[in-house]
């Protein structure tokens, strides 16, 4: 069973002042393997936060992220899956699951882990799962109105993997999880 | 020498031990046999040992303790005489025989234990009678532990109201007098040490004079257990007394040390009561006495006290504690001109400490303190001290912490005014103490007001206070400006009127930062000017229409104007992402020319500024991804822009780079939602381009190193191509796609080159997508079937 934690678009301090506290209560540094963090987070406070939750950080870069040494693309391989990272304002139309499904095809990975668009999705199709955690922090966005602060775990095992949704819901932290099985290594 | 010294005195005490416990042990024979001369000779003998002079007083005290142990022996012997028939007056008389006069004394006082537990005579006249006796030791050290005895012995015969030894009227007065009497023999006796022998050795003699203060401080825990010593009492006789004694023997290390016992021994609810008489003192104690740690301990006593809570606090009121330290402090720091600004501080520190404690709704008294502060801190120089400055930010920071509230501390009028005596650095500090105590407390500052002042309260980290342009952008400037940042997300009002005096407000506020702050402080007030905006939203339009209210426009007005701030710096990536942010926001407010002209802005910035590649390619992404969301474009605004945007795409400096940027602009030619907004001549002309623009780059692959990077372009491309195919783009025809699919073959196969493993997997997994799709069956299998792989 490995953890892994996704998230994004934090936008501290540009468009937020900090993680919700009830998010930050939860993510207790030494339960989690790695991190996967689409982008703009945008400070490097923020990205040592991060680092103290677990030193296995992948990050790619967002438009607004101050260091630019961030890569576009990332991939990885985790047990059985292989993941890619990209923030997303690469790619357009933003927020399109067609045009992201290409992206994923292109990095051939099982897993694609975007952001962007602050809004929480899991798209599934015949080739993998394509995951947005939304905005860690619930930050503004000229894309989607009314964004709640939400984040993704995965836990892989095998070859399957549960992807549970925290989403901070007036005041409340509310859980949701999707079951994906990749059918065969390939 | 020294050593030598106490090799000595070892030898000293050792021999003063043996020669005690060699007289206690015929003693005790005498005792064993009833022999009462004997048993005074050889007691007496033995008290000799303490007519010594040699020892220092924590060696005495050793000596001291086995002759008291001794002692409690022979008291014990004498009680059973007098109940074997021997008169206590007899006895009484009897020991003042004794040779020298310290062991009588010694001796006299344990009969007279045994006297008074007789009840022959009343307990007032024996303890009189001993006290006054006991003036024959003059010597300092010998007379306090004589006197330290005395006390001992009698501590549980005094009259007492409720003692069995209580005597007729005014018997408590007379416990009282005794112990008063004890008491300040033992006190001069302890500060003429201070005088003795040669001033070298005056830090030696102030320490062992520090050994002894139980031994005079005693006297204070007797008398505050003394049942008959009321408030009144307290107040009218024995506080006066103390006080007189403290005051008279102009004594430093006394003065400082009883002080203090009077506040630790006696009840809180007396100090209350005879606040005036104890504070009046303090002015009068000698200038090196430290009393501003007994006004601080004074002042945490009562803060405790009225934690308890209830009908303490009016007592508090009714005595005007506050008013009465107020004062006492102001005199003493008139009375000891040579106490150091920190010291000031410190005392107003407490005091404040003991107000937010006892009266935290009385904001005036608050304001008073601080108020006090500033007119002594302004009588003397600017600040350099440390100590001072430390002071300066506790004192500061004691009203935020009580109050989490930073609402109250902006009403104290003279807190700014306290900060003013700050220099720059401490300055900073506080105002990051400040917003830590904001973001800690989750506070929201909802007014403009407000707004206003707390960031004068923080102009440190606003703006360069002095002319020293410090350019250097370190990490700590960083965080602060970034603290600055997070602040500004914490301004909010529920009213859209105010919310936008509140932008206004920090506007102008950040627009003196300089340069150097603009990039961090403009984009959080841009955002929270959008979210304004997208509040607006949801009202009525017609409900505002008429005055000039808050509406969408005048915010992009001033939005625009604070992002042209930025392009003075330079900061131009960071400028062209606003604007399109902006662009966007007005599109979802049906603003067609406010978004064309934010549009209009970024694309000029695009042109004059923005010339590394890198954030050339960024901002294309970002320009045409927000053109193609974009709904509230007419045809002709729509067109300039796309044709602007397509334009930039072709001429980036990296083919590869034009060649997915194009095929990017090839979407902003259809969006599904809008009938309008379908061209697929045009889609198809930006697909075509991108694949001549990926022929060229196949070109100039080939002539340096292999066609690795052309394939993975038309692979993109192609997929592009079924993206518009599924949509049913007429223009897009199963032959182009077809097509598309030879040549990727073909060039893959083609000679000379290496295999790609990454263009491999692109290229299976597409024909994979399209076979899936194939067997997907229904309209999409229908078109797909047409495609052979």
């Amino acid at each position: 069973m490995v953890l892994v934690l996704a998230l994004g678009d934090l936008h501290i301090p540009h468009r937020a002042p900090d993680l919700p506290a009830k998010f930050k209560s939860m993510l207790v540094p030494g339960k989690i393997q790695h991190v996967i963090c689409t982008g703009n987070v945008s400070i490097k406070e923020v990205h040592d936060y991060l680092k103290t939750v677990c030193s296995d950080l992948h990050i790619t870069r967002g438009e607004y992220d101050v260091d630019s040494r961030y890569p576009e693309t990332k991939t990885l391989t985790i047990g059985q899956f292989k993941l890619g990272i990209c923030h997303g304002h690469q790619v357009i139309p933003w927020g399109d699951l067609d045009s992201l499904a290409m992206l994923q095809r292109q990095l051939d990975v099982d897993i694609l882990v975007t952001g962007h668009t602050h809004q929480f999705t899991a798209y599934k199709h015949e080739a993998g799962v394509v995951i947005n955690p939304g905005s860690a922090t619930g930050a503004f966005s000229s894309i989607t109105y009314d964004v709640n602060p939400s984040f993704v775990l995965m836990d892989i095992d095998g070859l399957r993997v549960v992807v549970y949704v925290y989403e901070l819901i007036d005041g409340e932290v509310k859980v949701d999880k999707i079951d994906f099985k990749k059918t065969t290594t390939s | 020498m020294i050593a030598d010294g106490v090799e000595d005195e070892e030898k000293w005490l050792s021999a003063g031990i043996a020669g005690l416990q060699q007289n206690a042990f015929y003693m005790h024979r005498a005792l064993d046999s009833n022999n009462l001369k004997d048993a005074l000779k050889y007691s007496a003998q033995m008290l000799s040992e303490l007519r010594t002079s040699r020892l220092s007083p924590h060696k005495y005290y050793e000596l001291y303790m086995r002759a008291f142990d001794e002692l409690r022996k022979l008291e014990i012997f004498f009680k059973e005489e007098t109940s074997r028939g021997c008169s206590i007056v007899e006895l009484y008389e009897l020991v003042q025989h004794a040779g020298n006069i310290l062991p009588r004394l010694y001796l006299l006082c344990t009969v007279g234990s045994v006297y008074i537990k007789s009840k022959e005579a009343p307990a007032k006249d024996v303890l009189k009678d001993l006290v006054e006796m006991c003036r024959g030791i003059e010597h300092p050290l010998r007379g306090l532990f004589l006197r330290s005895y005395l006390s001992q012995v009698s501590r549980d015969k005094l009259p007492d109201i409720g003692s069995e030894y209580e005597g007729d009227a005014d018997t408590v007065m007379d416990a009282v007098e005794f112990v008063l009497q004890n008491f300040t023999e033992m006190n001069k006796l302890w500060v003429r040490m201070q005088h003795q022998g040669p001033t070298r050795e005056k830090d030696k003699r102030e320490k062992e004079r520090s050994e002894l203060r139980e031994l005079v401080g005693k006297n204070l825990h007797v008398l505050s257990q003394i049942e008959g010593v009321d408030l009144e009492m307290y107040k009218e006789i024995v506080l006066p007394r103390l006080l007189e004694q403290i005051i008279n023997c102009k004594d430093e290390l006394a003065q400082y040390y009883l002080m203090d016992c009077i506040i630790q021994v006696f009840p809180d609810e007396y100090h209350l009561q005879t606040l005036e008489t104890l504070l009046n003192a303090c002015p009068q104690l000698q200038s090196s006495v430290d009393v501003k740690t007994v006004l601080s301990r004074l002042m945490e006593r009562l803060s405790n006290y009225a934690a308890t809570g209830g009908e303490v606090l009016t007592e508090f009121f009714q005595v005007e504690a506050f008013a009465k330290l107020n004062n006492a402090i102001g005199k003493v720091i008139e009375a000891q001109d040579s106490l150091p600004i920190a010291g000031v501080v410190t005392l107003y520190a407490s005091l404040l400490t003991f107000t937010l404690q006892v009266h935290p709704d009385r904001l005036d008294y608050v304001d008073q303190i601080l108020g006090a502060c500033v007119l002594k801190l302004s009588e003397r120089e600017k600040l350099d001290d440390n100590k001072a400055t430390k002071q300066i930010v506790a004192l500061l920071s004691a009203p935020l912490d009580k109050y989490k509230d930073i609402d109250t501390a902006l009403k104290l009028s003279n807190y700014p005014r306290v900060m003013e005596f700050l220099n720059d650095g401490t300055n900073k500090e506080m105002a990051n103490v400040i917003i830590q105590n904001i973001m800690k407390n989750k506070t929201r500052i909802s007014t403009a007001e407000k707004v206003d002042a707390l960031f004068e309260l923080i102009k440190g980290l606003i703006r360069d206070l002095d002319e020293v342009h410090n350019d250097e952008l370190d990490e700590d400037f960083q965080e602060e400006q970034n603290s600055v940042a997070r602040l500004i997300q914490m301004l909010h009002s529920d009213d859209p009127e105010e919310m936008l005096k509140i932008i206004n407000t920090v506007r102008k506020h950040i627009l003196t930062g300089g340069a150097k702050r603009l990039p961090y402080t403009v984009p959080p007030l841009i955002f929270d000017s959008l979210k304004l905006v997208r509040r607006l939203e949801g009202q009525d339009e017609s409900a505002s229409g008429d005055e000039a209210s808050t509406t969408p426009k005048k915010i992009f007005q001033i939005v625009a104007q604070t992002i042209e701030a930025l392009t003075s710096i330079p900061a131009p990536e960071l400028a062209l992402a606003l604007y399109l942010q902006c662009a966007e926001a007005a599109n979802d407010s049906d603003l067609e020319p406010v978004a064309y002209e934010f549009f209009t802005q970024a694309y000029i910035l695009y042109e004059e500024e923005i010339t590394d590649s890198k954030a050339q390619v960024t901002s294309i992404h970002l320009i045409i991804g927000t053109l193609q969301r974009m709904h509230v474009f007419g045809v002709e605004n729509r067109d300039a822009l796309t044709h602007k945007a397509t334009g930039y795409s072709a001429k980036l400096l990296k083919k590869p780079d034009q060649c997915r940027a194009v095929y990017a602009c090839s979407h902003m030619f259809w969006l599904d939602e809008h009938d309008s907004i379908r061209d697929g001549e045009r889609v198809l002309l930006c697909l075509k381009r991108a694949i001549r623009i990926g022929n060229a780059v196949q070109q100039m692959s080939n002539a340096t190193k292999g066609n690795s990077g052309s394939v993975v372009l038309f692979i993109e491309i192609l997929n592009k191509y079924l993206y518009f195919y599924e949509k049913g783009v007429a223009q897009i025809t199963v032959e182009s796609i077809q097509g598309l699919i030879e040549l990727i073959r073909s060039e893959m196969q083609g000679d000379g080159s290496s295999s790609d493993p990454a263009a491999d997997a692109f290229l299976a997994s597409t024909l994979r997508y399209i076979q899936f799709q194939k067997d997907k069956g229904g309209a999409v299998g229908e078109k797909y079937k047409l495609i052979i792989v």
